[in-house]
């Protein structure tokens, strides 16, 4: 009971200081017979050496990315964090702070975060970023939402080309609100047929950058045509690392931006917790959803920071907000942050260099092969291969030769022959020469 | 000259300053140092990263090369360092002291959690990888399934919800998806009036009208007016238990077979399941869905906001409705489910699979603990609210009569005339070192204190903390009013003021520029 400080002295002197006799006489609201008289069916309390060796149990029959030539991406990136962050995500001072609901006592969390806003606004290239949200999926769906109330109307069309789970989730959380969406099928094309649907009544077009297949897009004419119908722009960015190489949504004319964070200082942990990026222009400030931190003085007139606009959210507004959330991903922002100072602009634009590099480079290799085309035009870390056999297949066989080599797209789209071959290959820093010429082998030898 | 070096501090000599009658050049207080803004210490050139070089290649970006600079500033490895050790400096944490933040739970994180997340088996590991090379995952997912199922008496959990109010979302979206395959249009959600902000909002995102339930005397749901409220429109009551005045519905059971009989369902807020952990089922009370905060039940650390982690068990009635992804149990090995092939599920909450560096801390937590310790758990946290509770009952004015479950709660009656307001007092807490009590929550008591020590607490803790709250009552009551309505005077800041940061926000660094300070 190693967590636990009273004594059984102390808990009788407490009982008796209170009045009664038996701890159970505090229970005495419960109804007696929902009261259990013995502990449940669980085994009692472990040592900690008892506890590692379950732990290790369970890590070990995984194969961690780390230990194998590993080619998975689609909206979750291995990139290596430095030691510094996880250092300073275990300091009990952030590890165990609650939400910064009293300021004078916050400050490191609070101006923390306000420098993590000015960090996304600025990646994305937008005014104002929220303090996070759950992840870039759960992100996406907020947007939705928001762009009906920012624009009064709500029908949303969603690009084909969006991450599916992403396009589930905004289904799932749309599904008893007023809004309608209109989801494209699965599809490598441009932004074209989006232009040709948008109509009077949308309230937002959803689409992705690079998207989910690995194709860069402008989407600076798609933005004019949607704004003409005075609806917005929602770009959702699952590899926030791309914008260290490529234009942001904010330069292509974007009004609401979300992406998932987990590229910086997060790492994989098989799907969260994530850190999902939101961002907007000045004026849509308040129909935001989520924790703002913003600027203020003290009563000596230092500067300070402060969770602010709180009359948008549930613990003030209730039926009324502009969301649900309430816990979000603070520590994941403090990962991001972190990882984000220390590369800086130059190490942040030379990371992304890397990753276009060693991913132009493998893309090459592998279009070499016989029975594999690539099917991008255009790419920044992450492309689609279509191979001459079923990618599952395919998978499956080279894990068996210890190489994990990137996502056959039917598993997260079941039933659709025509992607029944397609791969996605993601390539980032942490992936080596020996790696690449692992799968370029392995896969030649497959498709033979 | 005398070499005092090695020699005592001469202390009359030092008294002879107040700490406050001078300033610093730098702005510092000895180990109080002021911090900068990465955006005034660093610059776009600077890193603290070393990267391979980049090899040479032609570019794919299919013209869309960034050319601008984006003006992120950067840190060497030692001034960065520096900035958050600093900055973590300026907060207050549950390893620091006790977080009486009622409602939120602030327990001991222990770290053995911390060091079983890491293991790069865990942590190392990718949600889309073949489900071949995962399968000690699944199994961690569904031992913590197991035990979440039998520590709540429910046949069902759903595991991918983020966070409370996301696992709100989940329950309340399998509660309307129930009643549309019952093909019944119910539109009516009720709901307590001291129920989490989070519940109306939850239920408007559902497509519900929430109406109140009026409380009775004694702090609890007014049966006769919920029955009377209950009806052939109404879809489900969502109900705290303990609640959030810190106390048990007694007439849960009365509760559940109302709303049962009504065609109704009955979702539970699980945020204050730490005080029953162990000692009660939730099953065994007529619940239909609950979600669990494994952040404040299981001890995964709060973090400056998150992140959190929601699983929600279901009765059997919702079991089939639960979202996409769901780990099953196979003879030989598990499976994730994820596309739902029964047209039951009512959709999928996130991408991948939820907060699986929750469920590892949380697992840690709990085995650790055992089925007995987690019931020591409970028994503990409820004995140390009640004797907050007796030992302040004579100078402050508990809200309720009777015992208390995991917290206390008080209202400013106590202060009447005092010209001191439950804000001061909370914020004068400071001053004695500790985190404030969860003020002006919930809305049923006038200057709400809601107080939950939590079983992290040790006597001594108890009794020194009670100790400066009788201080801080005797000095309100006894005309000290300025040592309230100027605080905190210890801290990093004095009290900031947050009027003017909501009229004017300012919500990201710019760069200063004369030209636009003019506008």
């Amino acid at each position: 009971m190693r967590y636990l400080p009273l004594t059984p002295d102390d808990r009788q002197a407490m009982l008796a200081k209170i009045g009664v006799t038996h701890i159970d006489e505090l229970f005495r609201d419960v109804p007696a017979d929902a009261l259990l008289d013995a502990p449940v069916d669980l085994p009692r309390h472990a040592t900690e050496m008892e506890v590692e060796a379950a732990f290790k149990s369970f890590a070990g029959r995984n194969l961690p990315a780390g230990e194998a030539p590993f080619f998975v991406g689609a909206g979750a990136y291995r990139h290596h964090v430095p030691a510094t962050v996880d250092y300073m995500l275990q300091r009990g001072e952030f590890l165990t702070a609650y939400t910064p609901y009293q300021p004078e006592i916050s400050q490191g969390t609070l101006q923390a975060l306000f420098e993590f806003q000015t960090q996304v606004a600025q990646i994305f290239g937008m005014d104002v970023a929220n303090a996070s949200m759950y992840d870039g999926s759960t992100a996406a769906a907020e947007a939705v939402l928001m762009a009906r109330r920012v624009t009064r109307k709500n029908k949303a069309i969603i690009s084909g080309s969006l991450h599916p789970q992403y396009i589930e989730v905004i289904r799932c959380t749309t599904a008893f609100t007023e809004d309608v969406t209109v989801v494209n099928p699965p599809a490598l094309s441009g932004v074209e047929e989006l232009i040709s649907q948008i109509d009077d009544d949308i309230s937002c077009v959803v689409v992705q950058n690079p998207d989910f297949f690995g194709n860069l897009h402008d989407f600076t004419k798609l933005a004019e045509a949607v704004h003409e119908k005075k609806a917005l722009l929602v770009v959702v960015v699952t590899e926030v690392v791309s914008l260290g190489a490529i234009k942001s949504p904010g330069e292509m004319g974007a009004d609401i931006v979300v992406g998932e964070g987990q590229s910086l200082g997060v790492g994989l942990n098989f799907g969260g917790p994530y850190v999902g990026l939101f961002a907007t222009n000045q004026k849509y400030v308040r129909q935001m959803p989520g924790r703002l931190c913003g600027e203020t003085r003290d009563a000596d007139g230092k500067r300070g920071f402060v969770l602010t606009l709180s009359t948008r959210e549930q613990h003030i507004r209730r039926e009324k907000a502009t969301s649900n959330i309430c816990t979000n991903a603070g520590l994941c922002t403090l990962a991001f942050s972190i990882h984000m100072t220390l590369l800086g602009e130059a190490g942040f634009r030379k990371l992304a260099a890397l990753n276009h590099a060693r991913a132009s480079e493998l893309a090459d290799k592998l279009s070499d092969i016989d029975g594999v085309e690539l099917l991008n035009e255009s790419f920044f870390n992450e492309f689609t291969l279509r191979l001459s056999k079923p990618a599952a297949e395919v998978v499956e066989q080279l894990v068996e030769q210890g190489v994990i080599a990137g996502l056959p797209v039917s598993r997260l789209y079941p039933g659709n022959e025509e992607l029944d071959n397609l791969l996605l290959v993601a390539v980032t820093e942490t992936v080596s020469e020996n790696d690449m010429y692992a799968l370029y082998y392995e896969l030649k030898e497959a498709l033979k | 000259m005398m070499n005092n070096q090695g020699r005592p501090t001469n202390i009359d000599a030092a008294v002879e300053l107040a700490a406050d009658s001078f300033t610093t050049f730098s702005g510092n207080r000895g180990l109080d140092q002021e911090e900068l803004l990465i955006y005034e210490i660093g610059d776009t050139k600077t890193s603290g990263v070393d990267l391979p070089e980049v090899p040479e290649g032609h570019s794919r970006l299919g013209g869309l090369a960034r050319t601008n600079e984006i003006g992120l500033p950067g840190l060497s490895e030692p001034e960065a360092m520096r900035h958050y050790t600093r900055l973590s400096r300026q907060n207050y944490a549950i390893d620091m002291g006790l977080y009486p933040l009622g409602s939120c739970t602030m327990k001991h994180n222990p770290r053995l959690n911390e060091k079983m997340a890491r293991l790069a088996g865990l942590a190392d590991i990718h949600p889309l990888q073949p489900q071949s090379t995962v399968q000690g995952a699944f199994d961690l997912i569904d031992t913590l399934a197991h035990w979440l199922k039998t520590l709540t008496g429910m046949p069902a959990v759903a595991m991918s919800p983020k966070a409370g109010a996301h696992g709100e979302l989940c329950g309340m979206m399998a509660i309307r998806a129930a009643l549309d395959k019952r093909g019944e249009e119910r539109t009516i959600v009720l709901a307590p009036e001291s129920a989490h902000g989070t519940n109306p909002a939850t239920a408007a995102l559902c497509g519900y009208t929430v109406k109140a339930i009026p409380a009775t005397e004694d702090g609890r749901v007014d049966l006769e007016a919920l029955k009377q409220a209950l009806g052939p429109d109404v879809a489900a009551i969502m109900l705290t238990n303990p609640n959030t005045c810190g106390l048990f519905e007694r007439d849960i059971k009365e509760i559940a077979d109302a709303v049962h009989a009504a065609g109704a369902y009955f979702y539970c807020d699980g945020a204050n399941f730490n005080a029953i952990v162990g000692k009660v089922r939730p099953g065994d009370l007529g619940v239909d869905c609950m979600h669990i905060n494994l952040h404040k039940t299981f001890s995964t650390p709060h973090g400056g906001g998150g992140p959190g982690a929601g699983p929600v068990v279901f009765s059997e009635a919702l079991a089939p409705f639960v979202p996409t992804p769901y780990v099953v149990a196979g003879e030989e090995e598990y499976t994730m489910v994820e596309h739902d092939d029964t047209g039951d599920s009512f959709g999928r909450m996130t991408a991948f699979h939820g907060q699986m560096g929750m469920f590892t801390r949380a697992l840690s937590y709990m085995m650790s603990h055992g089925a007995d310790g987690l019931r020591q758990v409970a028994e503990d946290s409820v004995l140390n609210a009640n004797y907050i509770m007796t030992s302040l009952k004579d100078v402050m004015t508990p809200s309720f009569e009777g015992p208390c479950m995991h917290e206390a709660l008080f209202d400013d009656r106590f202060l009447k005339g005092s010209g001191v307001e439950t804000l001061d007092f909370a914020k004068a807490m400071i001053d004695e070192g500790y985190h404030p009590m969860t003020m002006y929550f919930p809305l049923v008591v006038h200057g709400a204190m809601l107080i939950e020590p939590t079983e992290t607490e040790s006597k001594q803790s108890l009794d020194q903390f009670i100790g400066s709250m009788r201080h801080l009552v005797d000095k309100a009551l006894s005309g000290d009013g300025d040592r309230f309505t100027g605080a905190p005077y210890h801290a990093p800041r004095r009290r900031l003021d947050e009027t003017t940061a909501a009229r004017k926000p300012v919500l990201r660094w710019q760069k200063p520029e004369p030209a636009q300070a003019a506008e």
